[in-house]
């Protein structure tokens, strides 16, 4: 898959320097590697969306559908009636250039038309030609040009160039997200069956089988009992949850990368252990096995519809409320939509801890809270113990979602778990975590194989700064809250910062946890000798250092 | 490109009074009708626009958080840039209005080709305040200019009007006193155009729409300074000639010169500009979702005006298809469906 991945030392040269054209006049130049295969029909038929057909990214013509200049018009008339953030980013942007040098692909790339003003500029150049009069008359002059063929494929190529991270968002003296711009821009591709597989796929998937990567209810359950023999052999504690349970107190719900594949699975296996622990009235679904939401990438119906099977099961298995485990993008989903898409949740109760009675009245409505929030809660209460020392041999930095920082403000939490459950934690510069952090550079499902290129220059900024604190702490644990990361992040790490490993907060609070009746640990969750273990004397001193607190190394 | 014919359009825009006045003695056109069409089109068209906004819905509670959202009770959360309820978030509203909070942050990146001896590229960060600094002194300029300016629309003028004068001449130089603000507008104009010019990010993403504003208000400014400390006017006529306009009943005294009618048209121009371009920005703030709603989206339910049902795929297909599958795994089926002939698609 890194066939056509340049060396980093050649992909680090990046030419800041503006083209001699003005942006209007030039064309996008699609170029392999920094972008992902298009949509198959049969994904988009499978949710009965429009214009399904077989295309090639590469390919002259893309057979958009006979009157797709209008389909385009309509569907953008349309959501400027729907959306104000469309209506007002569309209209108040001044071109300060606040947010220019904010994104981690223009960053990384160079490309000016990543830039996030110039990224909105590409749909507010159609709008001001067809929306306003001034535009109409004075044309590129004003920056307005009428939508062509050509304008639609830049359109492709660059809003499948956005994570949707908001960093620029942040920056703007009025707010203006590009997010927005994204996910309307690519609602109006998607009229045209425009998506790319790596989403169209997944989507199809989660909408019929349940998750993204297609586990039929067996095999999802099978994994998870997989997950449940490693925990026996590293803890000896035999786990048996169970599976689409009538009446469980909480339905767990978490994203297909944590049962999946490495390193998620870890992180799964941190879950299980401590639900164990508490002995947790709660259950999985097969049904709404996924709570990442390909869908967000999609449309907002989309989003809605894939969204829709977590109150629908539970409602239909009369759980009192929903846990949610570590995803950024799920996350956005369940704390900024959920409620609004497919609520509100009466058959839901205000979620109030079982173990330690504290009511979460700040999820009153939606009915959902995190897992990093649910287990904060029982840390602070001293409600489970936890031995940092058995994750002596990692020295940890915390990588902010994108999501959960600025779409939802989740940035004490997982530090707050991290330094009870690490002696050795240190933080990036300042300048690129918690509001400010960067994207991993393959959000907003873009983590496929065949856009390397432009997943490690969109990575750059944030490799670089684990990169910082490699070189000065050897930090080699990249820890952080969100599925997309931890499928993304292993690559990314190889190639700017190796040596690096990646883990979820929960692994490491997996690797931390005492349990009940557990035998001496010789290996942490990943199989891997624990450090300072010999053979001979194989009990572990310290059980009970729960109230330890880490080491946060400031920069 | 944007910037010769902006620069142009703002030279024509000093022309045409200054010919219509001296070369055809239209001063009630300049002076009168001029100016009534402008605010007529200013306070319409800011009014429809302000209206056009409101009447499109929020769908979807998305406020762009930048601290600590509020959680846990132990747990300190950052009222005013992830604000939980109404009063928050207007307390972070207004920290932008008034202080431009967000430019505040800004940070520049530079990325240096190579990190030690290694062949990878460095990225550090500079806090990068001059674009807020040039922001925020240009936009108090204006008010205080604006301000100062109700000494010729009010008889008597009131005290805080005579008061901002007063402070605003507190460098007690030259005769007439220099102003500030008036210098201050000059000067943060000439910065921000300067920032255009010589940023090449910045020239490559600037249009005409963004130079036009700039040079109308250079031009507004320097008429304004010329009249005051160069060409020196009869500012009892522009006092009459104002207060006629706001009284309705318009007069054109005798002797103001053309440069006032200059001046005039101008603004009159900047007005009748304003609603149609990106200056609406100072209306807009108050609408824009990210920065006005509060990150409540948890605790209260938003009602998005537009919401429609979707045919999801419901449990009961999903049984139905993987029946067998899930009984041989030892999963729990749902009874009332195990018969299953339900319909495939349900509504939420």
């Amino acid at each position: 898959m890194k066939d056509n991945l340049p060396e980093a030392d050649e992909l680090a040269r990046i030419h800041l320097d503006m083209p001699p054209s003005s942006w209007i006049d030039t064309p996008a130049m699609l170029k392999k590697g920094m972008y992902c295969h298009g949509v198959q029909g049969k994904n988009i038929k499978a949710l009965g969306m429009p214009n399904p057909r077989d295309w090639l990214v590469e390919d002259d013509d893309w057979q958009l559908p006979e009157d797709w200049y209008n389909i385009v018009m309509e569907g953008l008339r349309e959501r400027l009636h729907r959306f104000r953030s469309l209506q007002i980013f569309m209209d108040i942007c001044v071109r300060c250039g606040a947010c220019a040098d904010k994104c981690h692909f223009f960053i990384g790339s160079g490309d000016p038309k990543n830039m996030p003003v110039l990224r909105a500029e590409l749909l507010r150049s159609v709008y001001r030609y067809d929306f306003t009069r001034a535009g109409r008359i004075m044309g590129k002059m004003v920056g307005a040009r009428k939508l062509t063929k050509a304008v639609i494929r830049e359109w492709w190529y660059y809003f499948f160039q956005c994570s949707e991270c908001r960093r620029c968002s942040l920056f703007c003296p009025y707010g203006i997200d590009t997010a927005e711009i994204t996910i309307l821009g690519r609602e109006l591709l998607n009229l045209l069956g425009l998506n790319i597989d790596w989403i169209g796929a997944a989507v199809a998937k989660c909408h019929h089988v349940g998750n993204h990567i297609g586990m039929e209810p067996q095999t999802f359950k099978e994994s998870i009992l997989f997950l449940c023999d490693d925990i026996e052999e590293i803890t000896g504690v035999k786990i048996e949850p169970s599976f689409n349970r009538k009446g469980a107190e909480i339905l767990f719900v978490t994203s297909s990368g944590d049962f999946y594949a490495e390193p998620g699975i870890f992180t799964c296996m941190g879950y299980l252990m401590l639900f164990h622990q508490l002995g947790l009235d709660y259950t999985w679904s097969t049904y709404a096995a996924e709570g990442g939401n390909f869908g967000f990438f999609t449309s907002h119906e989309v989003a809605k519809l894939l969204n829709a099977k977590m109150y629908a099961e539970a409602e239909r298995l009369k759980v009192k409320f929903i846990l949610g485990g570590e995803c950024g993008h799920m996350w956005r989903v369940i704390h900024q939509y959920m409620g609004t898409m497919n609520g509100p949740a009466g058959f839901l109760e205000t979620p109030v801890s079982p173990v330690t009675g504290t009511r979460f009245d700040y999820a009153a409505s939606t009915k959902a809270v995190h897992i990093c929030e649910f287990t904060s809660d029982l840390v602070h209460q001293n409600k489970i113990k936890l031995d940092p020392s058995r994750n002596d041999h990692l020295n940890v930095t915390f990588h902010d979602s994108c999501n959960v920082a600025r779409g939802m403000g989740l940035l004490e939490e997982p530090r707050y778990l991290i330094n009870k459950a690490c002696n050795h934690f240190y933080e990036m510069p300042e300048e690129t975590i918690r509001e400010r952090t960067f994207c991993c550079g393959s959000g907003a499902g873009l983590h496929a194989g065949e856009d390397m290129e432009l997943r490690m220059r969109g990575g750059l900024p944030r490799a670089n700064a684990v990169r910082t604190v490699r070189d000065r702490y050897d930090v080699n644990t990249l820890a952080c809250i969100c599925a997309i990361d931890r499928a993304a992040f292993p690559a990314l790490m190889d190639y700017w910062a190796p040596e690096v490993g990646v883990a979820g907060i929960h692994e490491l609070l997996g690797n931390a946890l005492v349990m009940d009746g557990e035998q001496p640990r010789t290996l942490d969750l990943r199989g891997e000798e624990l450090p300072g273990i010999s053979e001979n004397d194989p009990s572990p001193e310290a059980v009970s250092a729960s109230g330890s607190t880490g080491e946060t190394g400031g920069t | 490109m944007g910037i010769v014919y902006a620069l142009l359009l703002v030279m024509g825009l000093v022309l045409v009074p200054w010919v219509g006045i001296q070369g055809f003695g239209l001063s009630y056109l300049f002076g009168v009708l001029i100016p009534y069409a402008a605010m007529i089109i200013f306070f319409l068209g800011v009014l429809s626009r302000l209206l056009k906004w409101a009447r499109i819905p929020n769908p979807f509670v998305i406020p762009t958080t930048g601290g600590q959202q509020k959680s846990l009770d132990w747990i300190k959360s950052s009222k005013l840039d992830n604000p939980f309820n109404r009063r928050q978030a207007l307390g972070r509203l207004f920290s932008e209005v008034f202080l431009f909070r967000s430019l505040f942050r800004n940070l520049s990146s530079r990325i240096a080709l190579t990190h030690k001896n290694e062949q990878q590229p460095g990225l550090t960060f500079a806090s990068a305040k001059w674009l807020w600094l040039f922001a925020i002194l240009f936009h108090y300029a204006m008010l205080v200019t604006v301000f100062r300016h109700l000494r010729f629309f009010t008889n008597p003028v009131p005290w805080p009007v005579k008061m901002a004068e007063a402070l605003d001449g507190w460098l007690e130089v030259g005769i007439p006193e220099v102003l500030v603000s008036g210098l201050v507008l000059l000067m943060a104009v000439s910065l921000l155009l300067s920032r255009r010019l010589l940023m090449p990010r910045l020239r490559y993403i600037s249009l005409l729409n963004d130079y036009f504003p700039l040079f109308l208000l250079m031009g507004i400014a320097a008429t304004g300074a010329l009249m005051r400390y160069v060409v020196g006017i009869d500012t009892s006529g522009a006092k009459r000639l104002a207060m006629g306009l706001i009284s309705l009943k318009p007069v054109i005294p005798e002797g103001i010169g053309p440069l006032f009618f200059i001046h005039l048209f101008l603004v009159c121009t900047l007005l009748a500009y304003f609603p149609f371009s990106k200056l609406m920005h100072a209306g807009g703030i108050f609408f824009s979702p990210t920065r006005t709603m509060p990150n409540n989206s948890r605790a209260v339910y938003h009602e998005n005006p537009w919401n429609y049902p979707v045919k999801f795929h419901t449990y009961q297909a999903y049984e139905k298809e993987f029946h067998d599958k899930m009984v041989e795994a030892d999963i729990p089926l749902d009874r009332a469906a195990t018969p299953s002939i339900g319909p495939l698609n349900g509504e939420e």
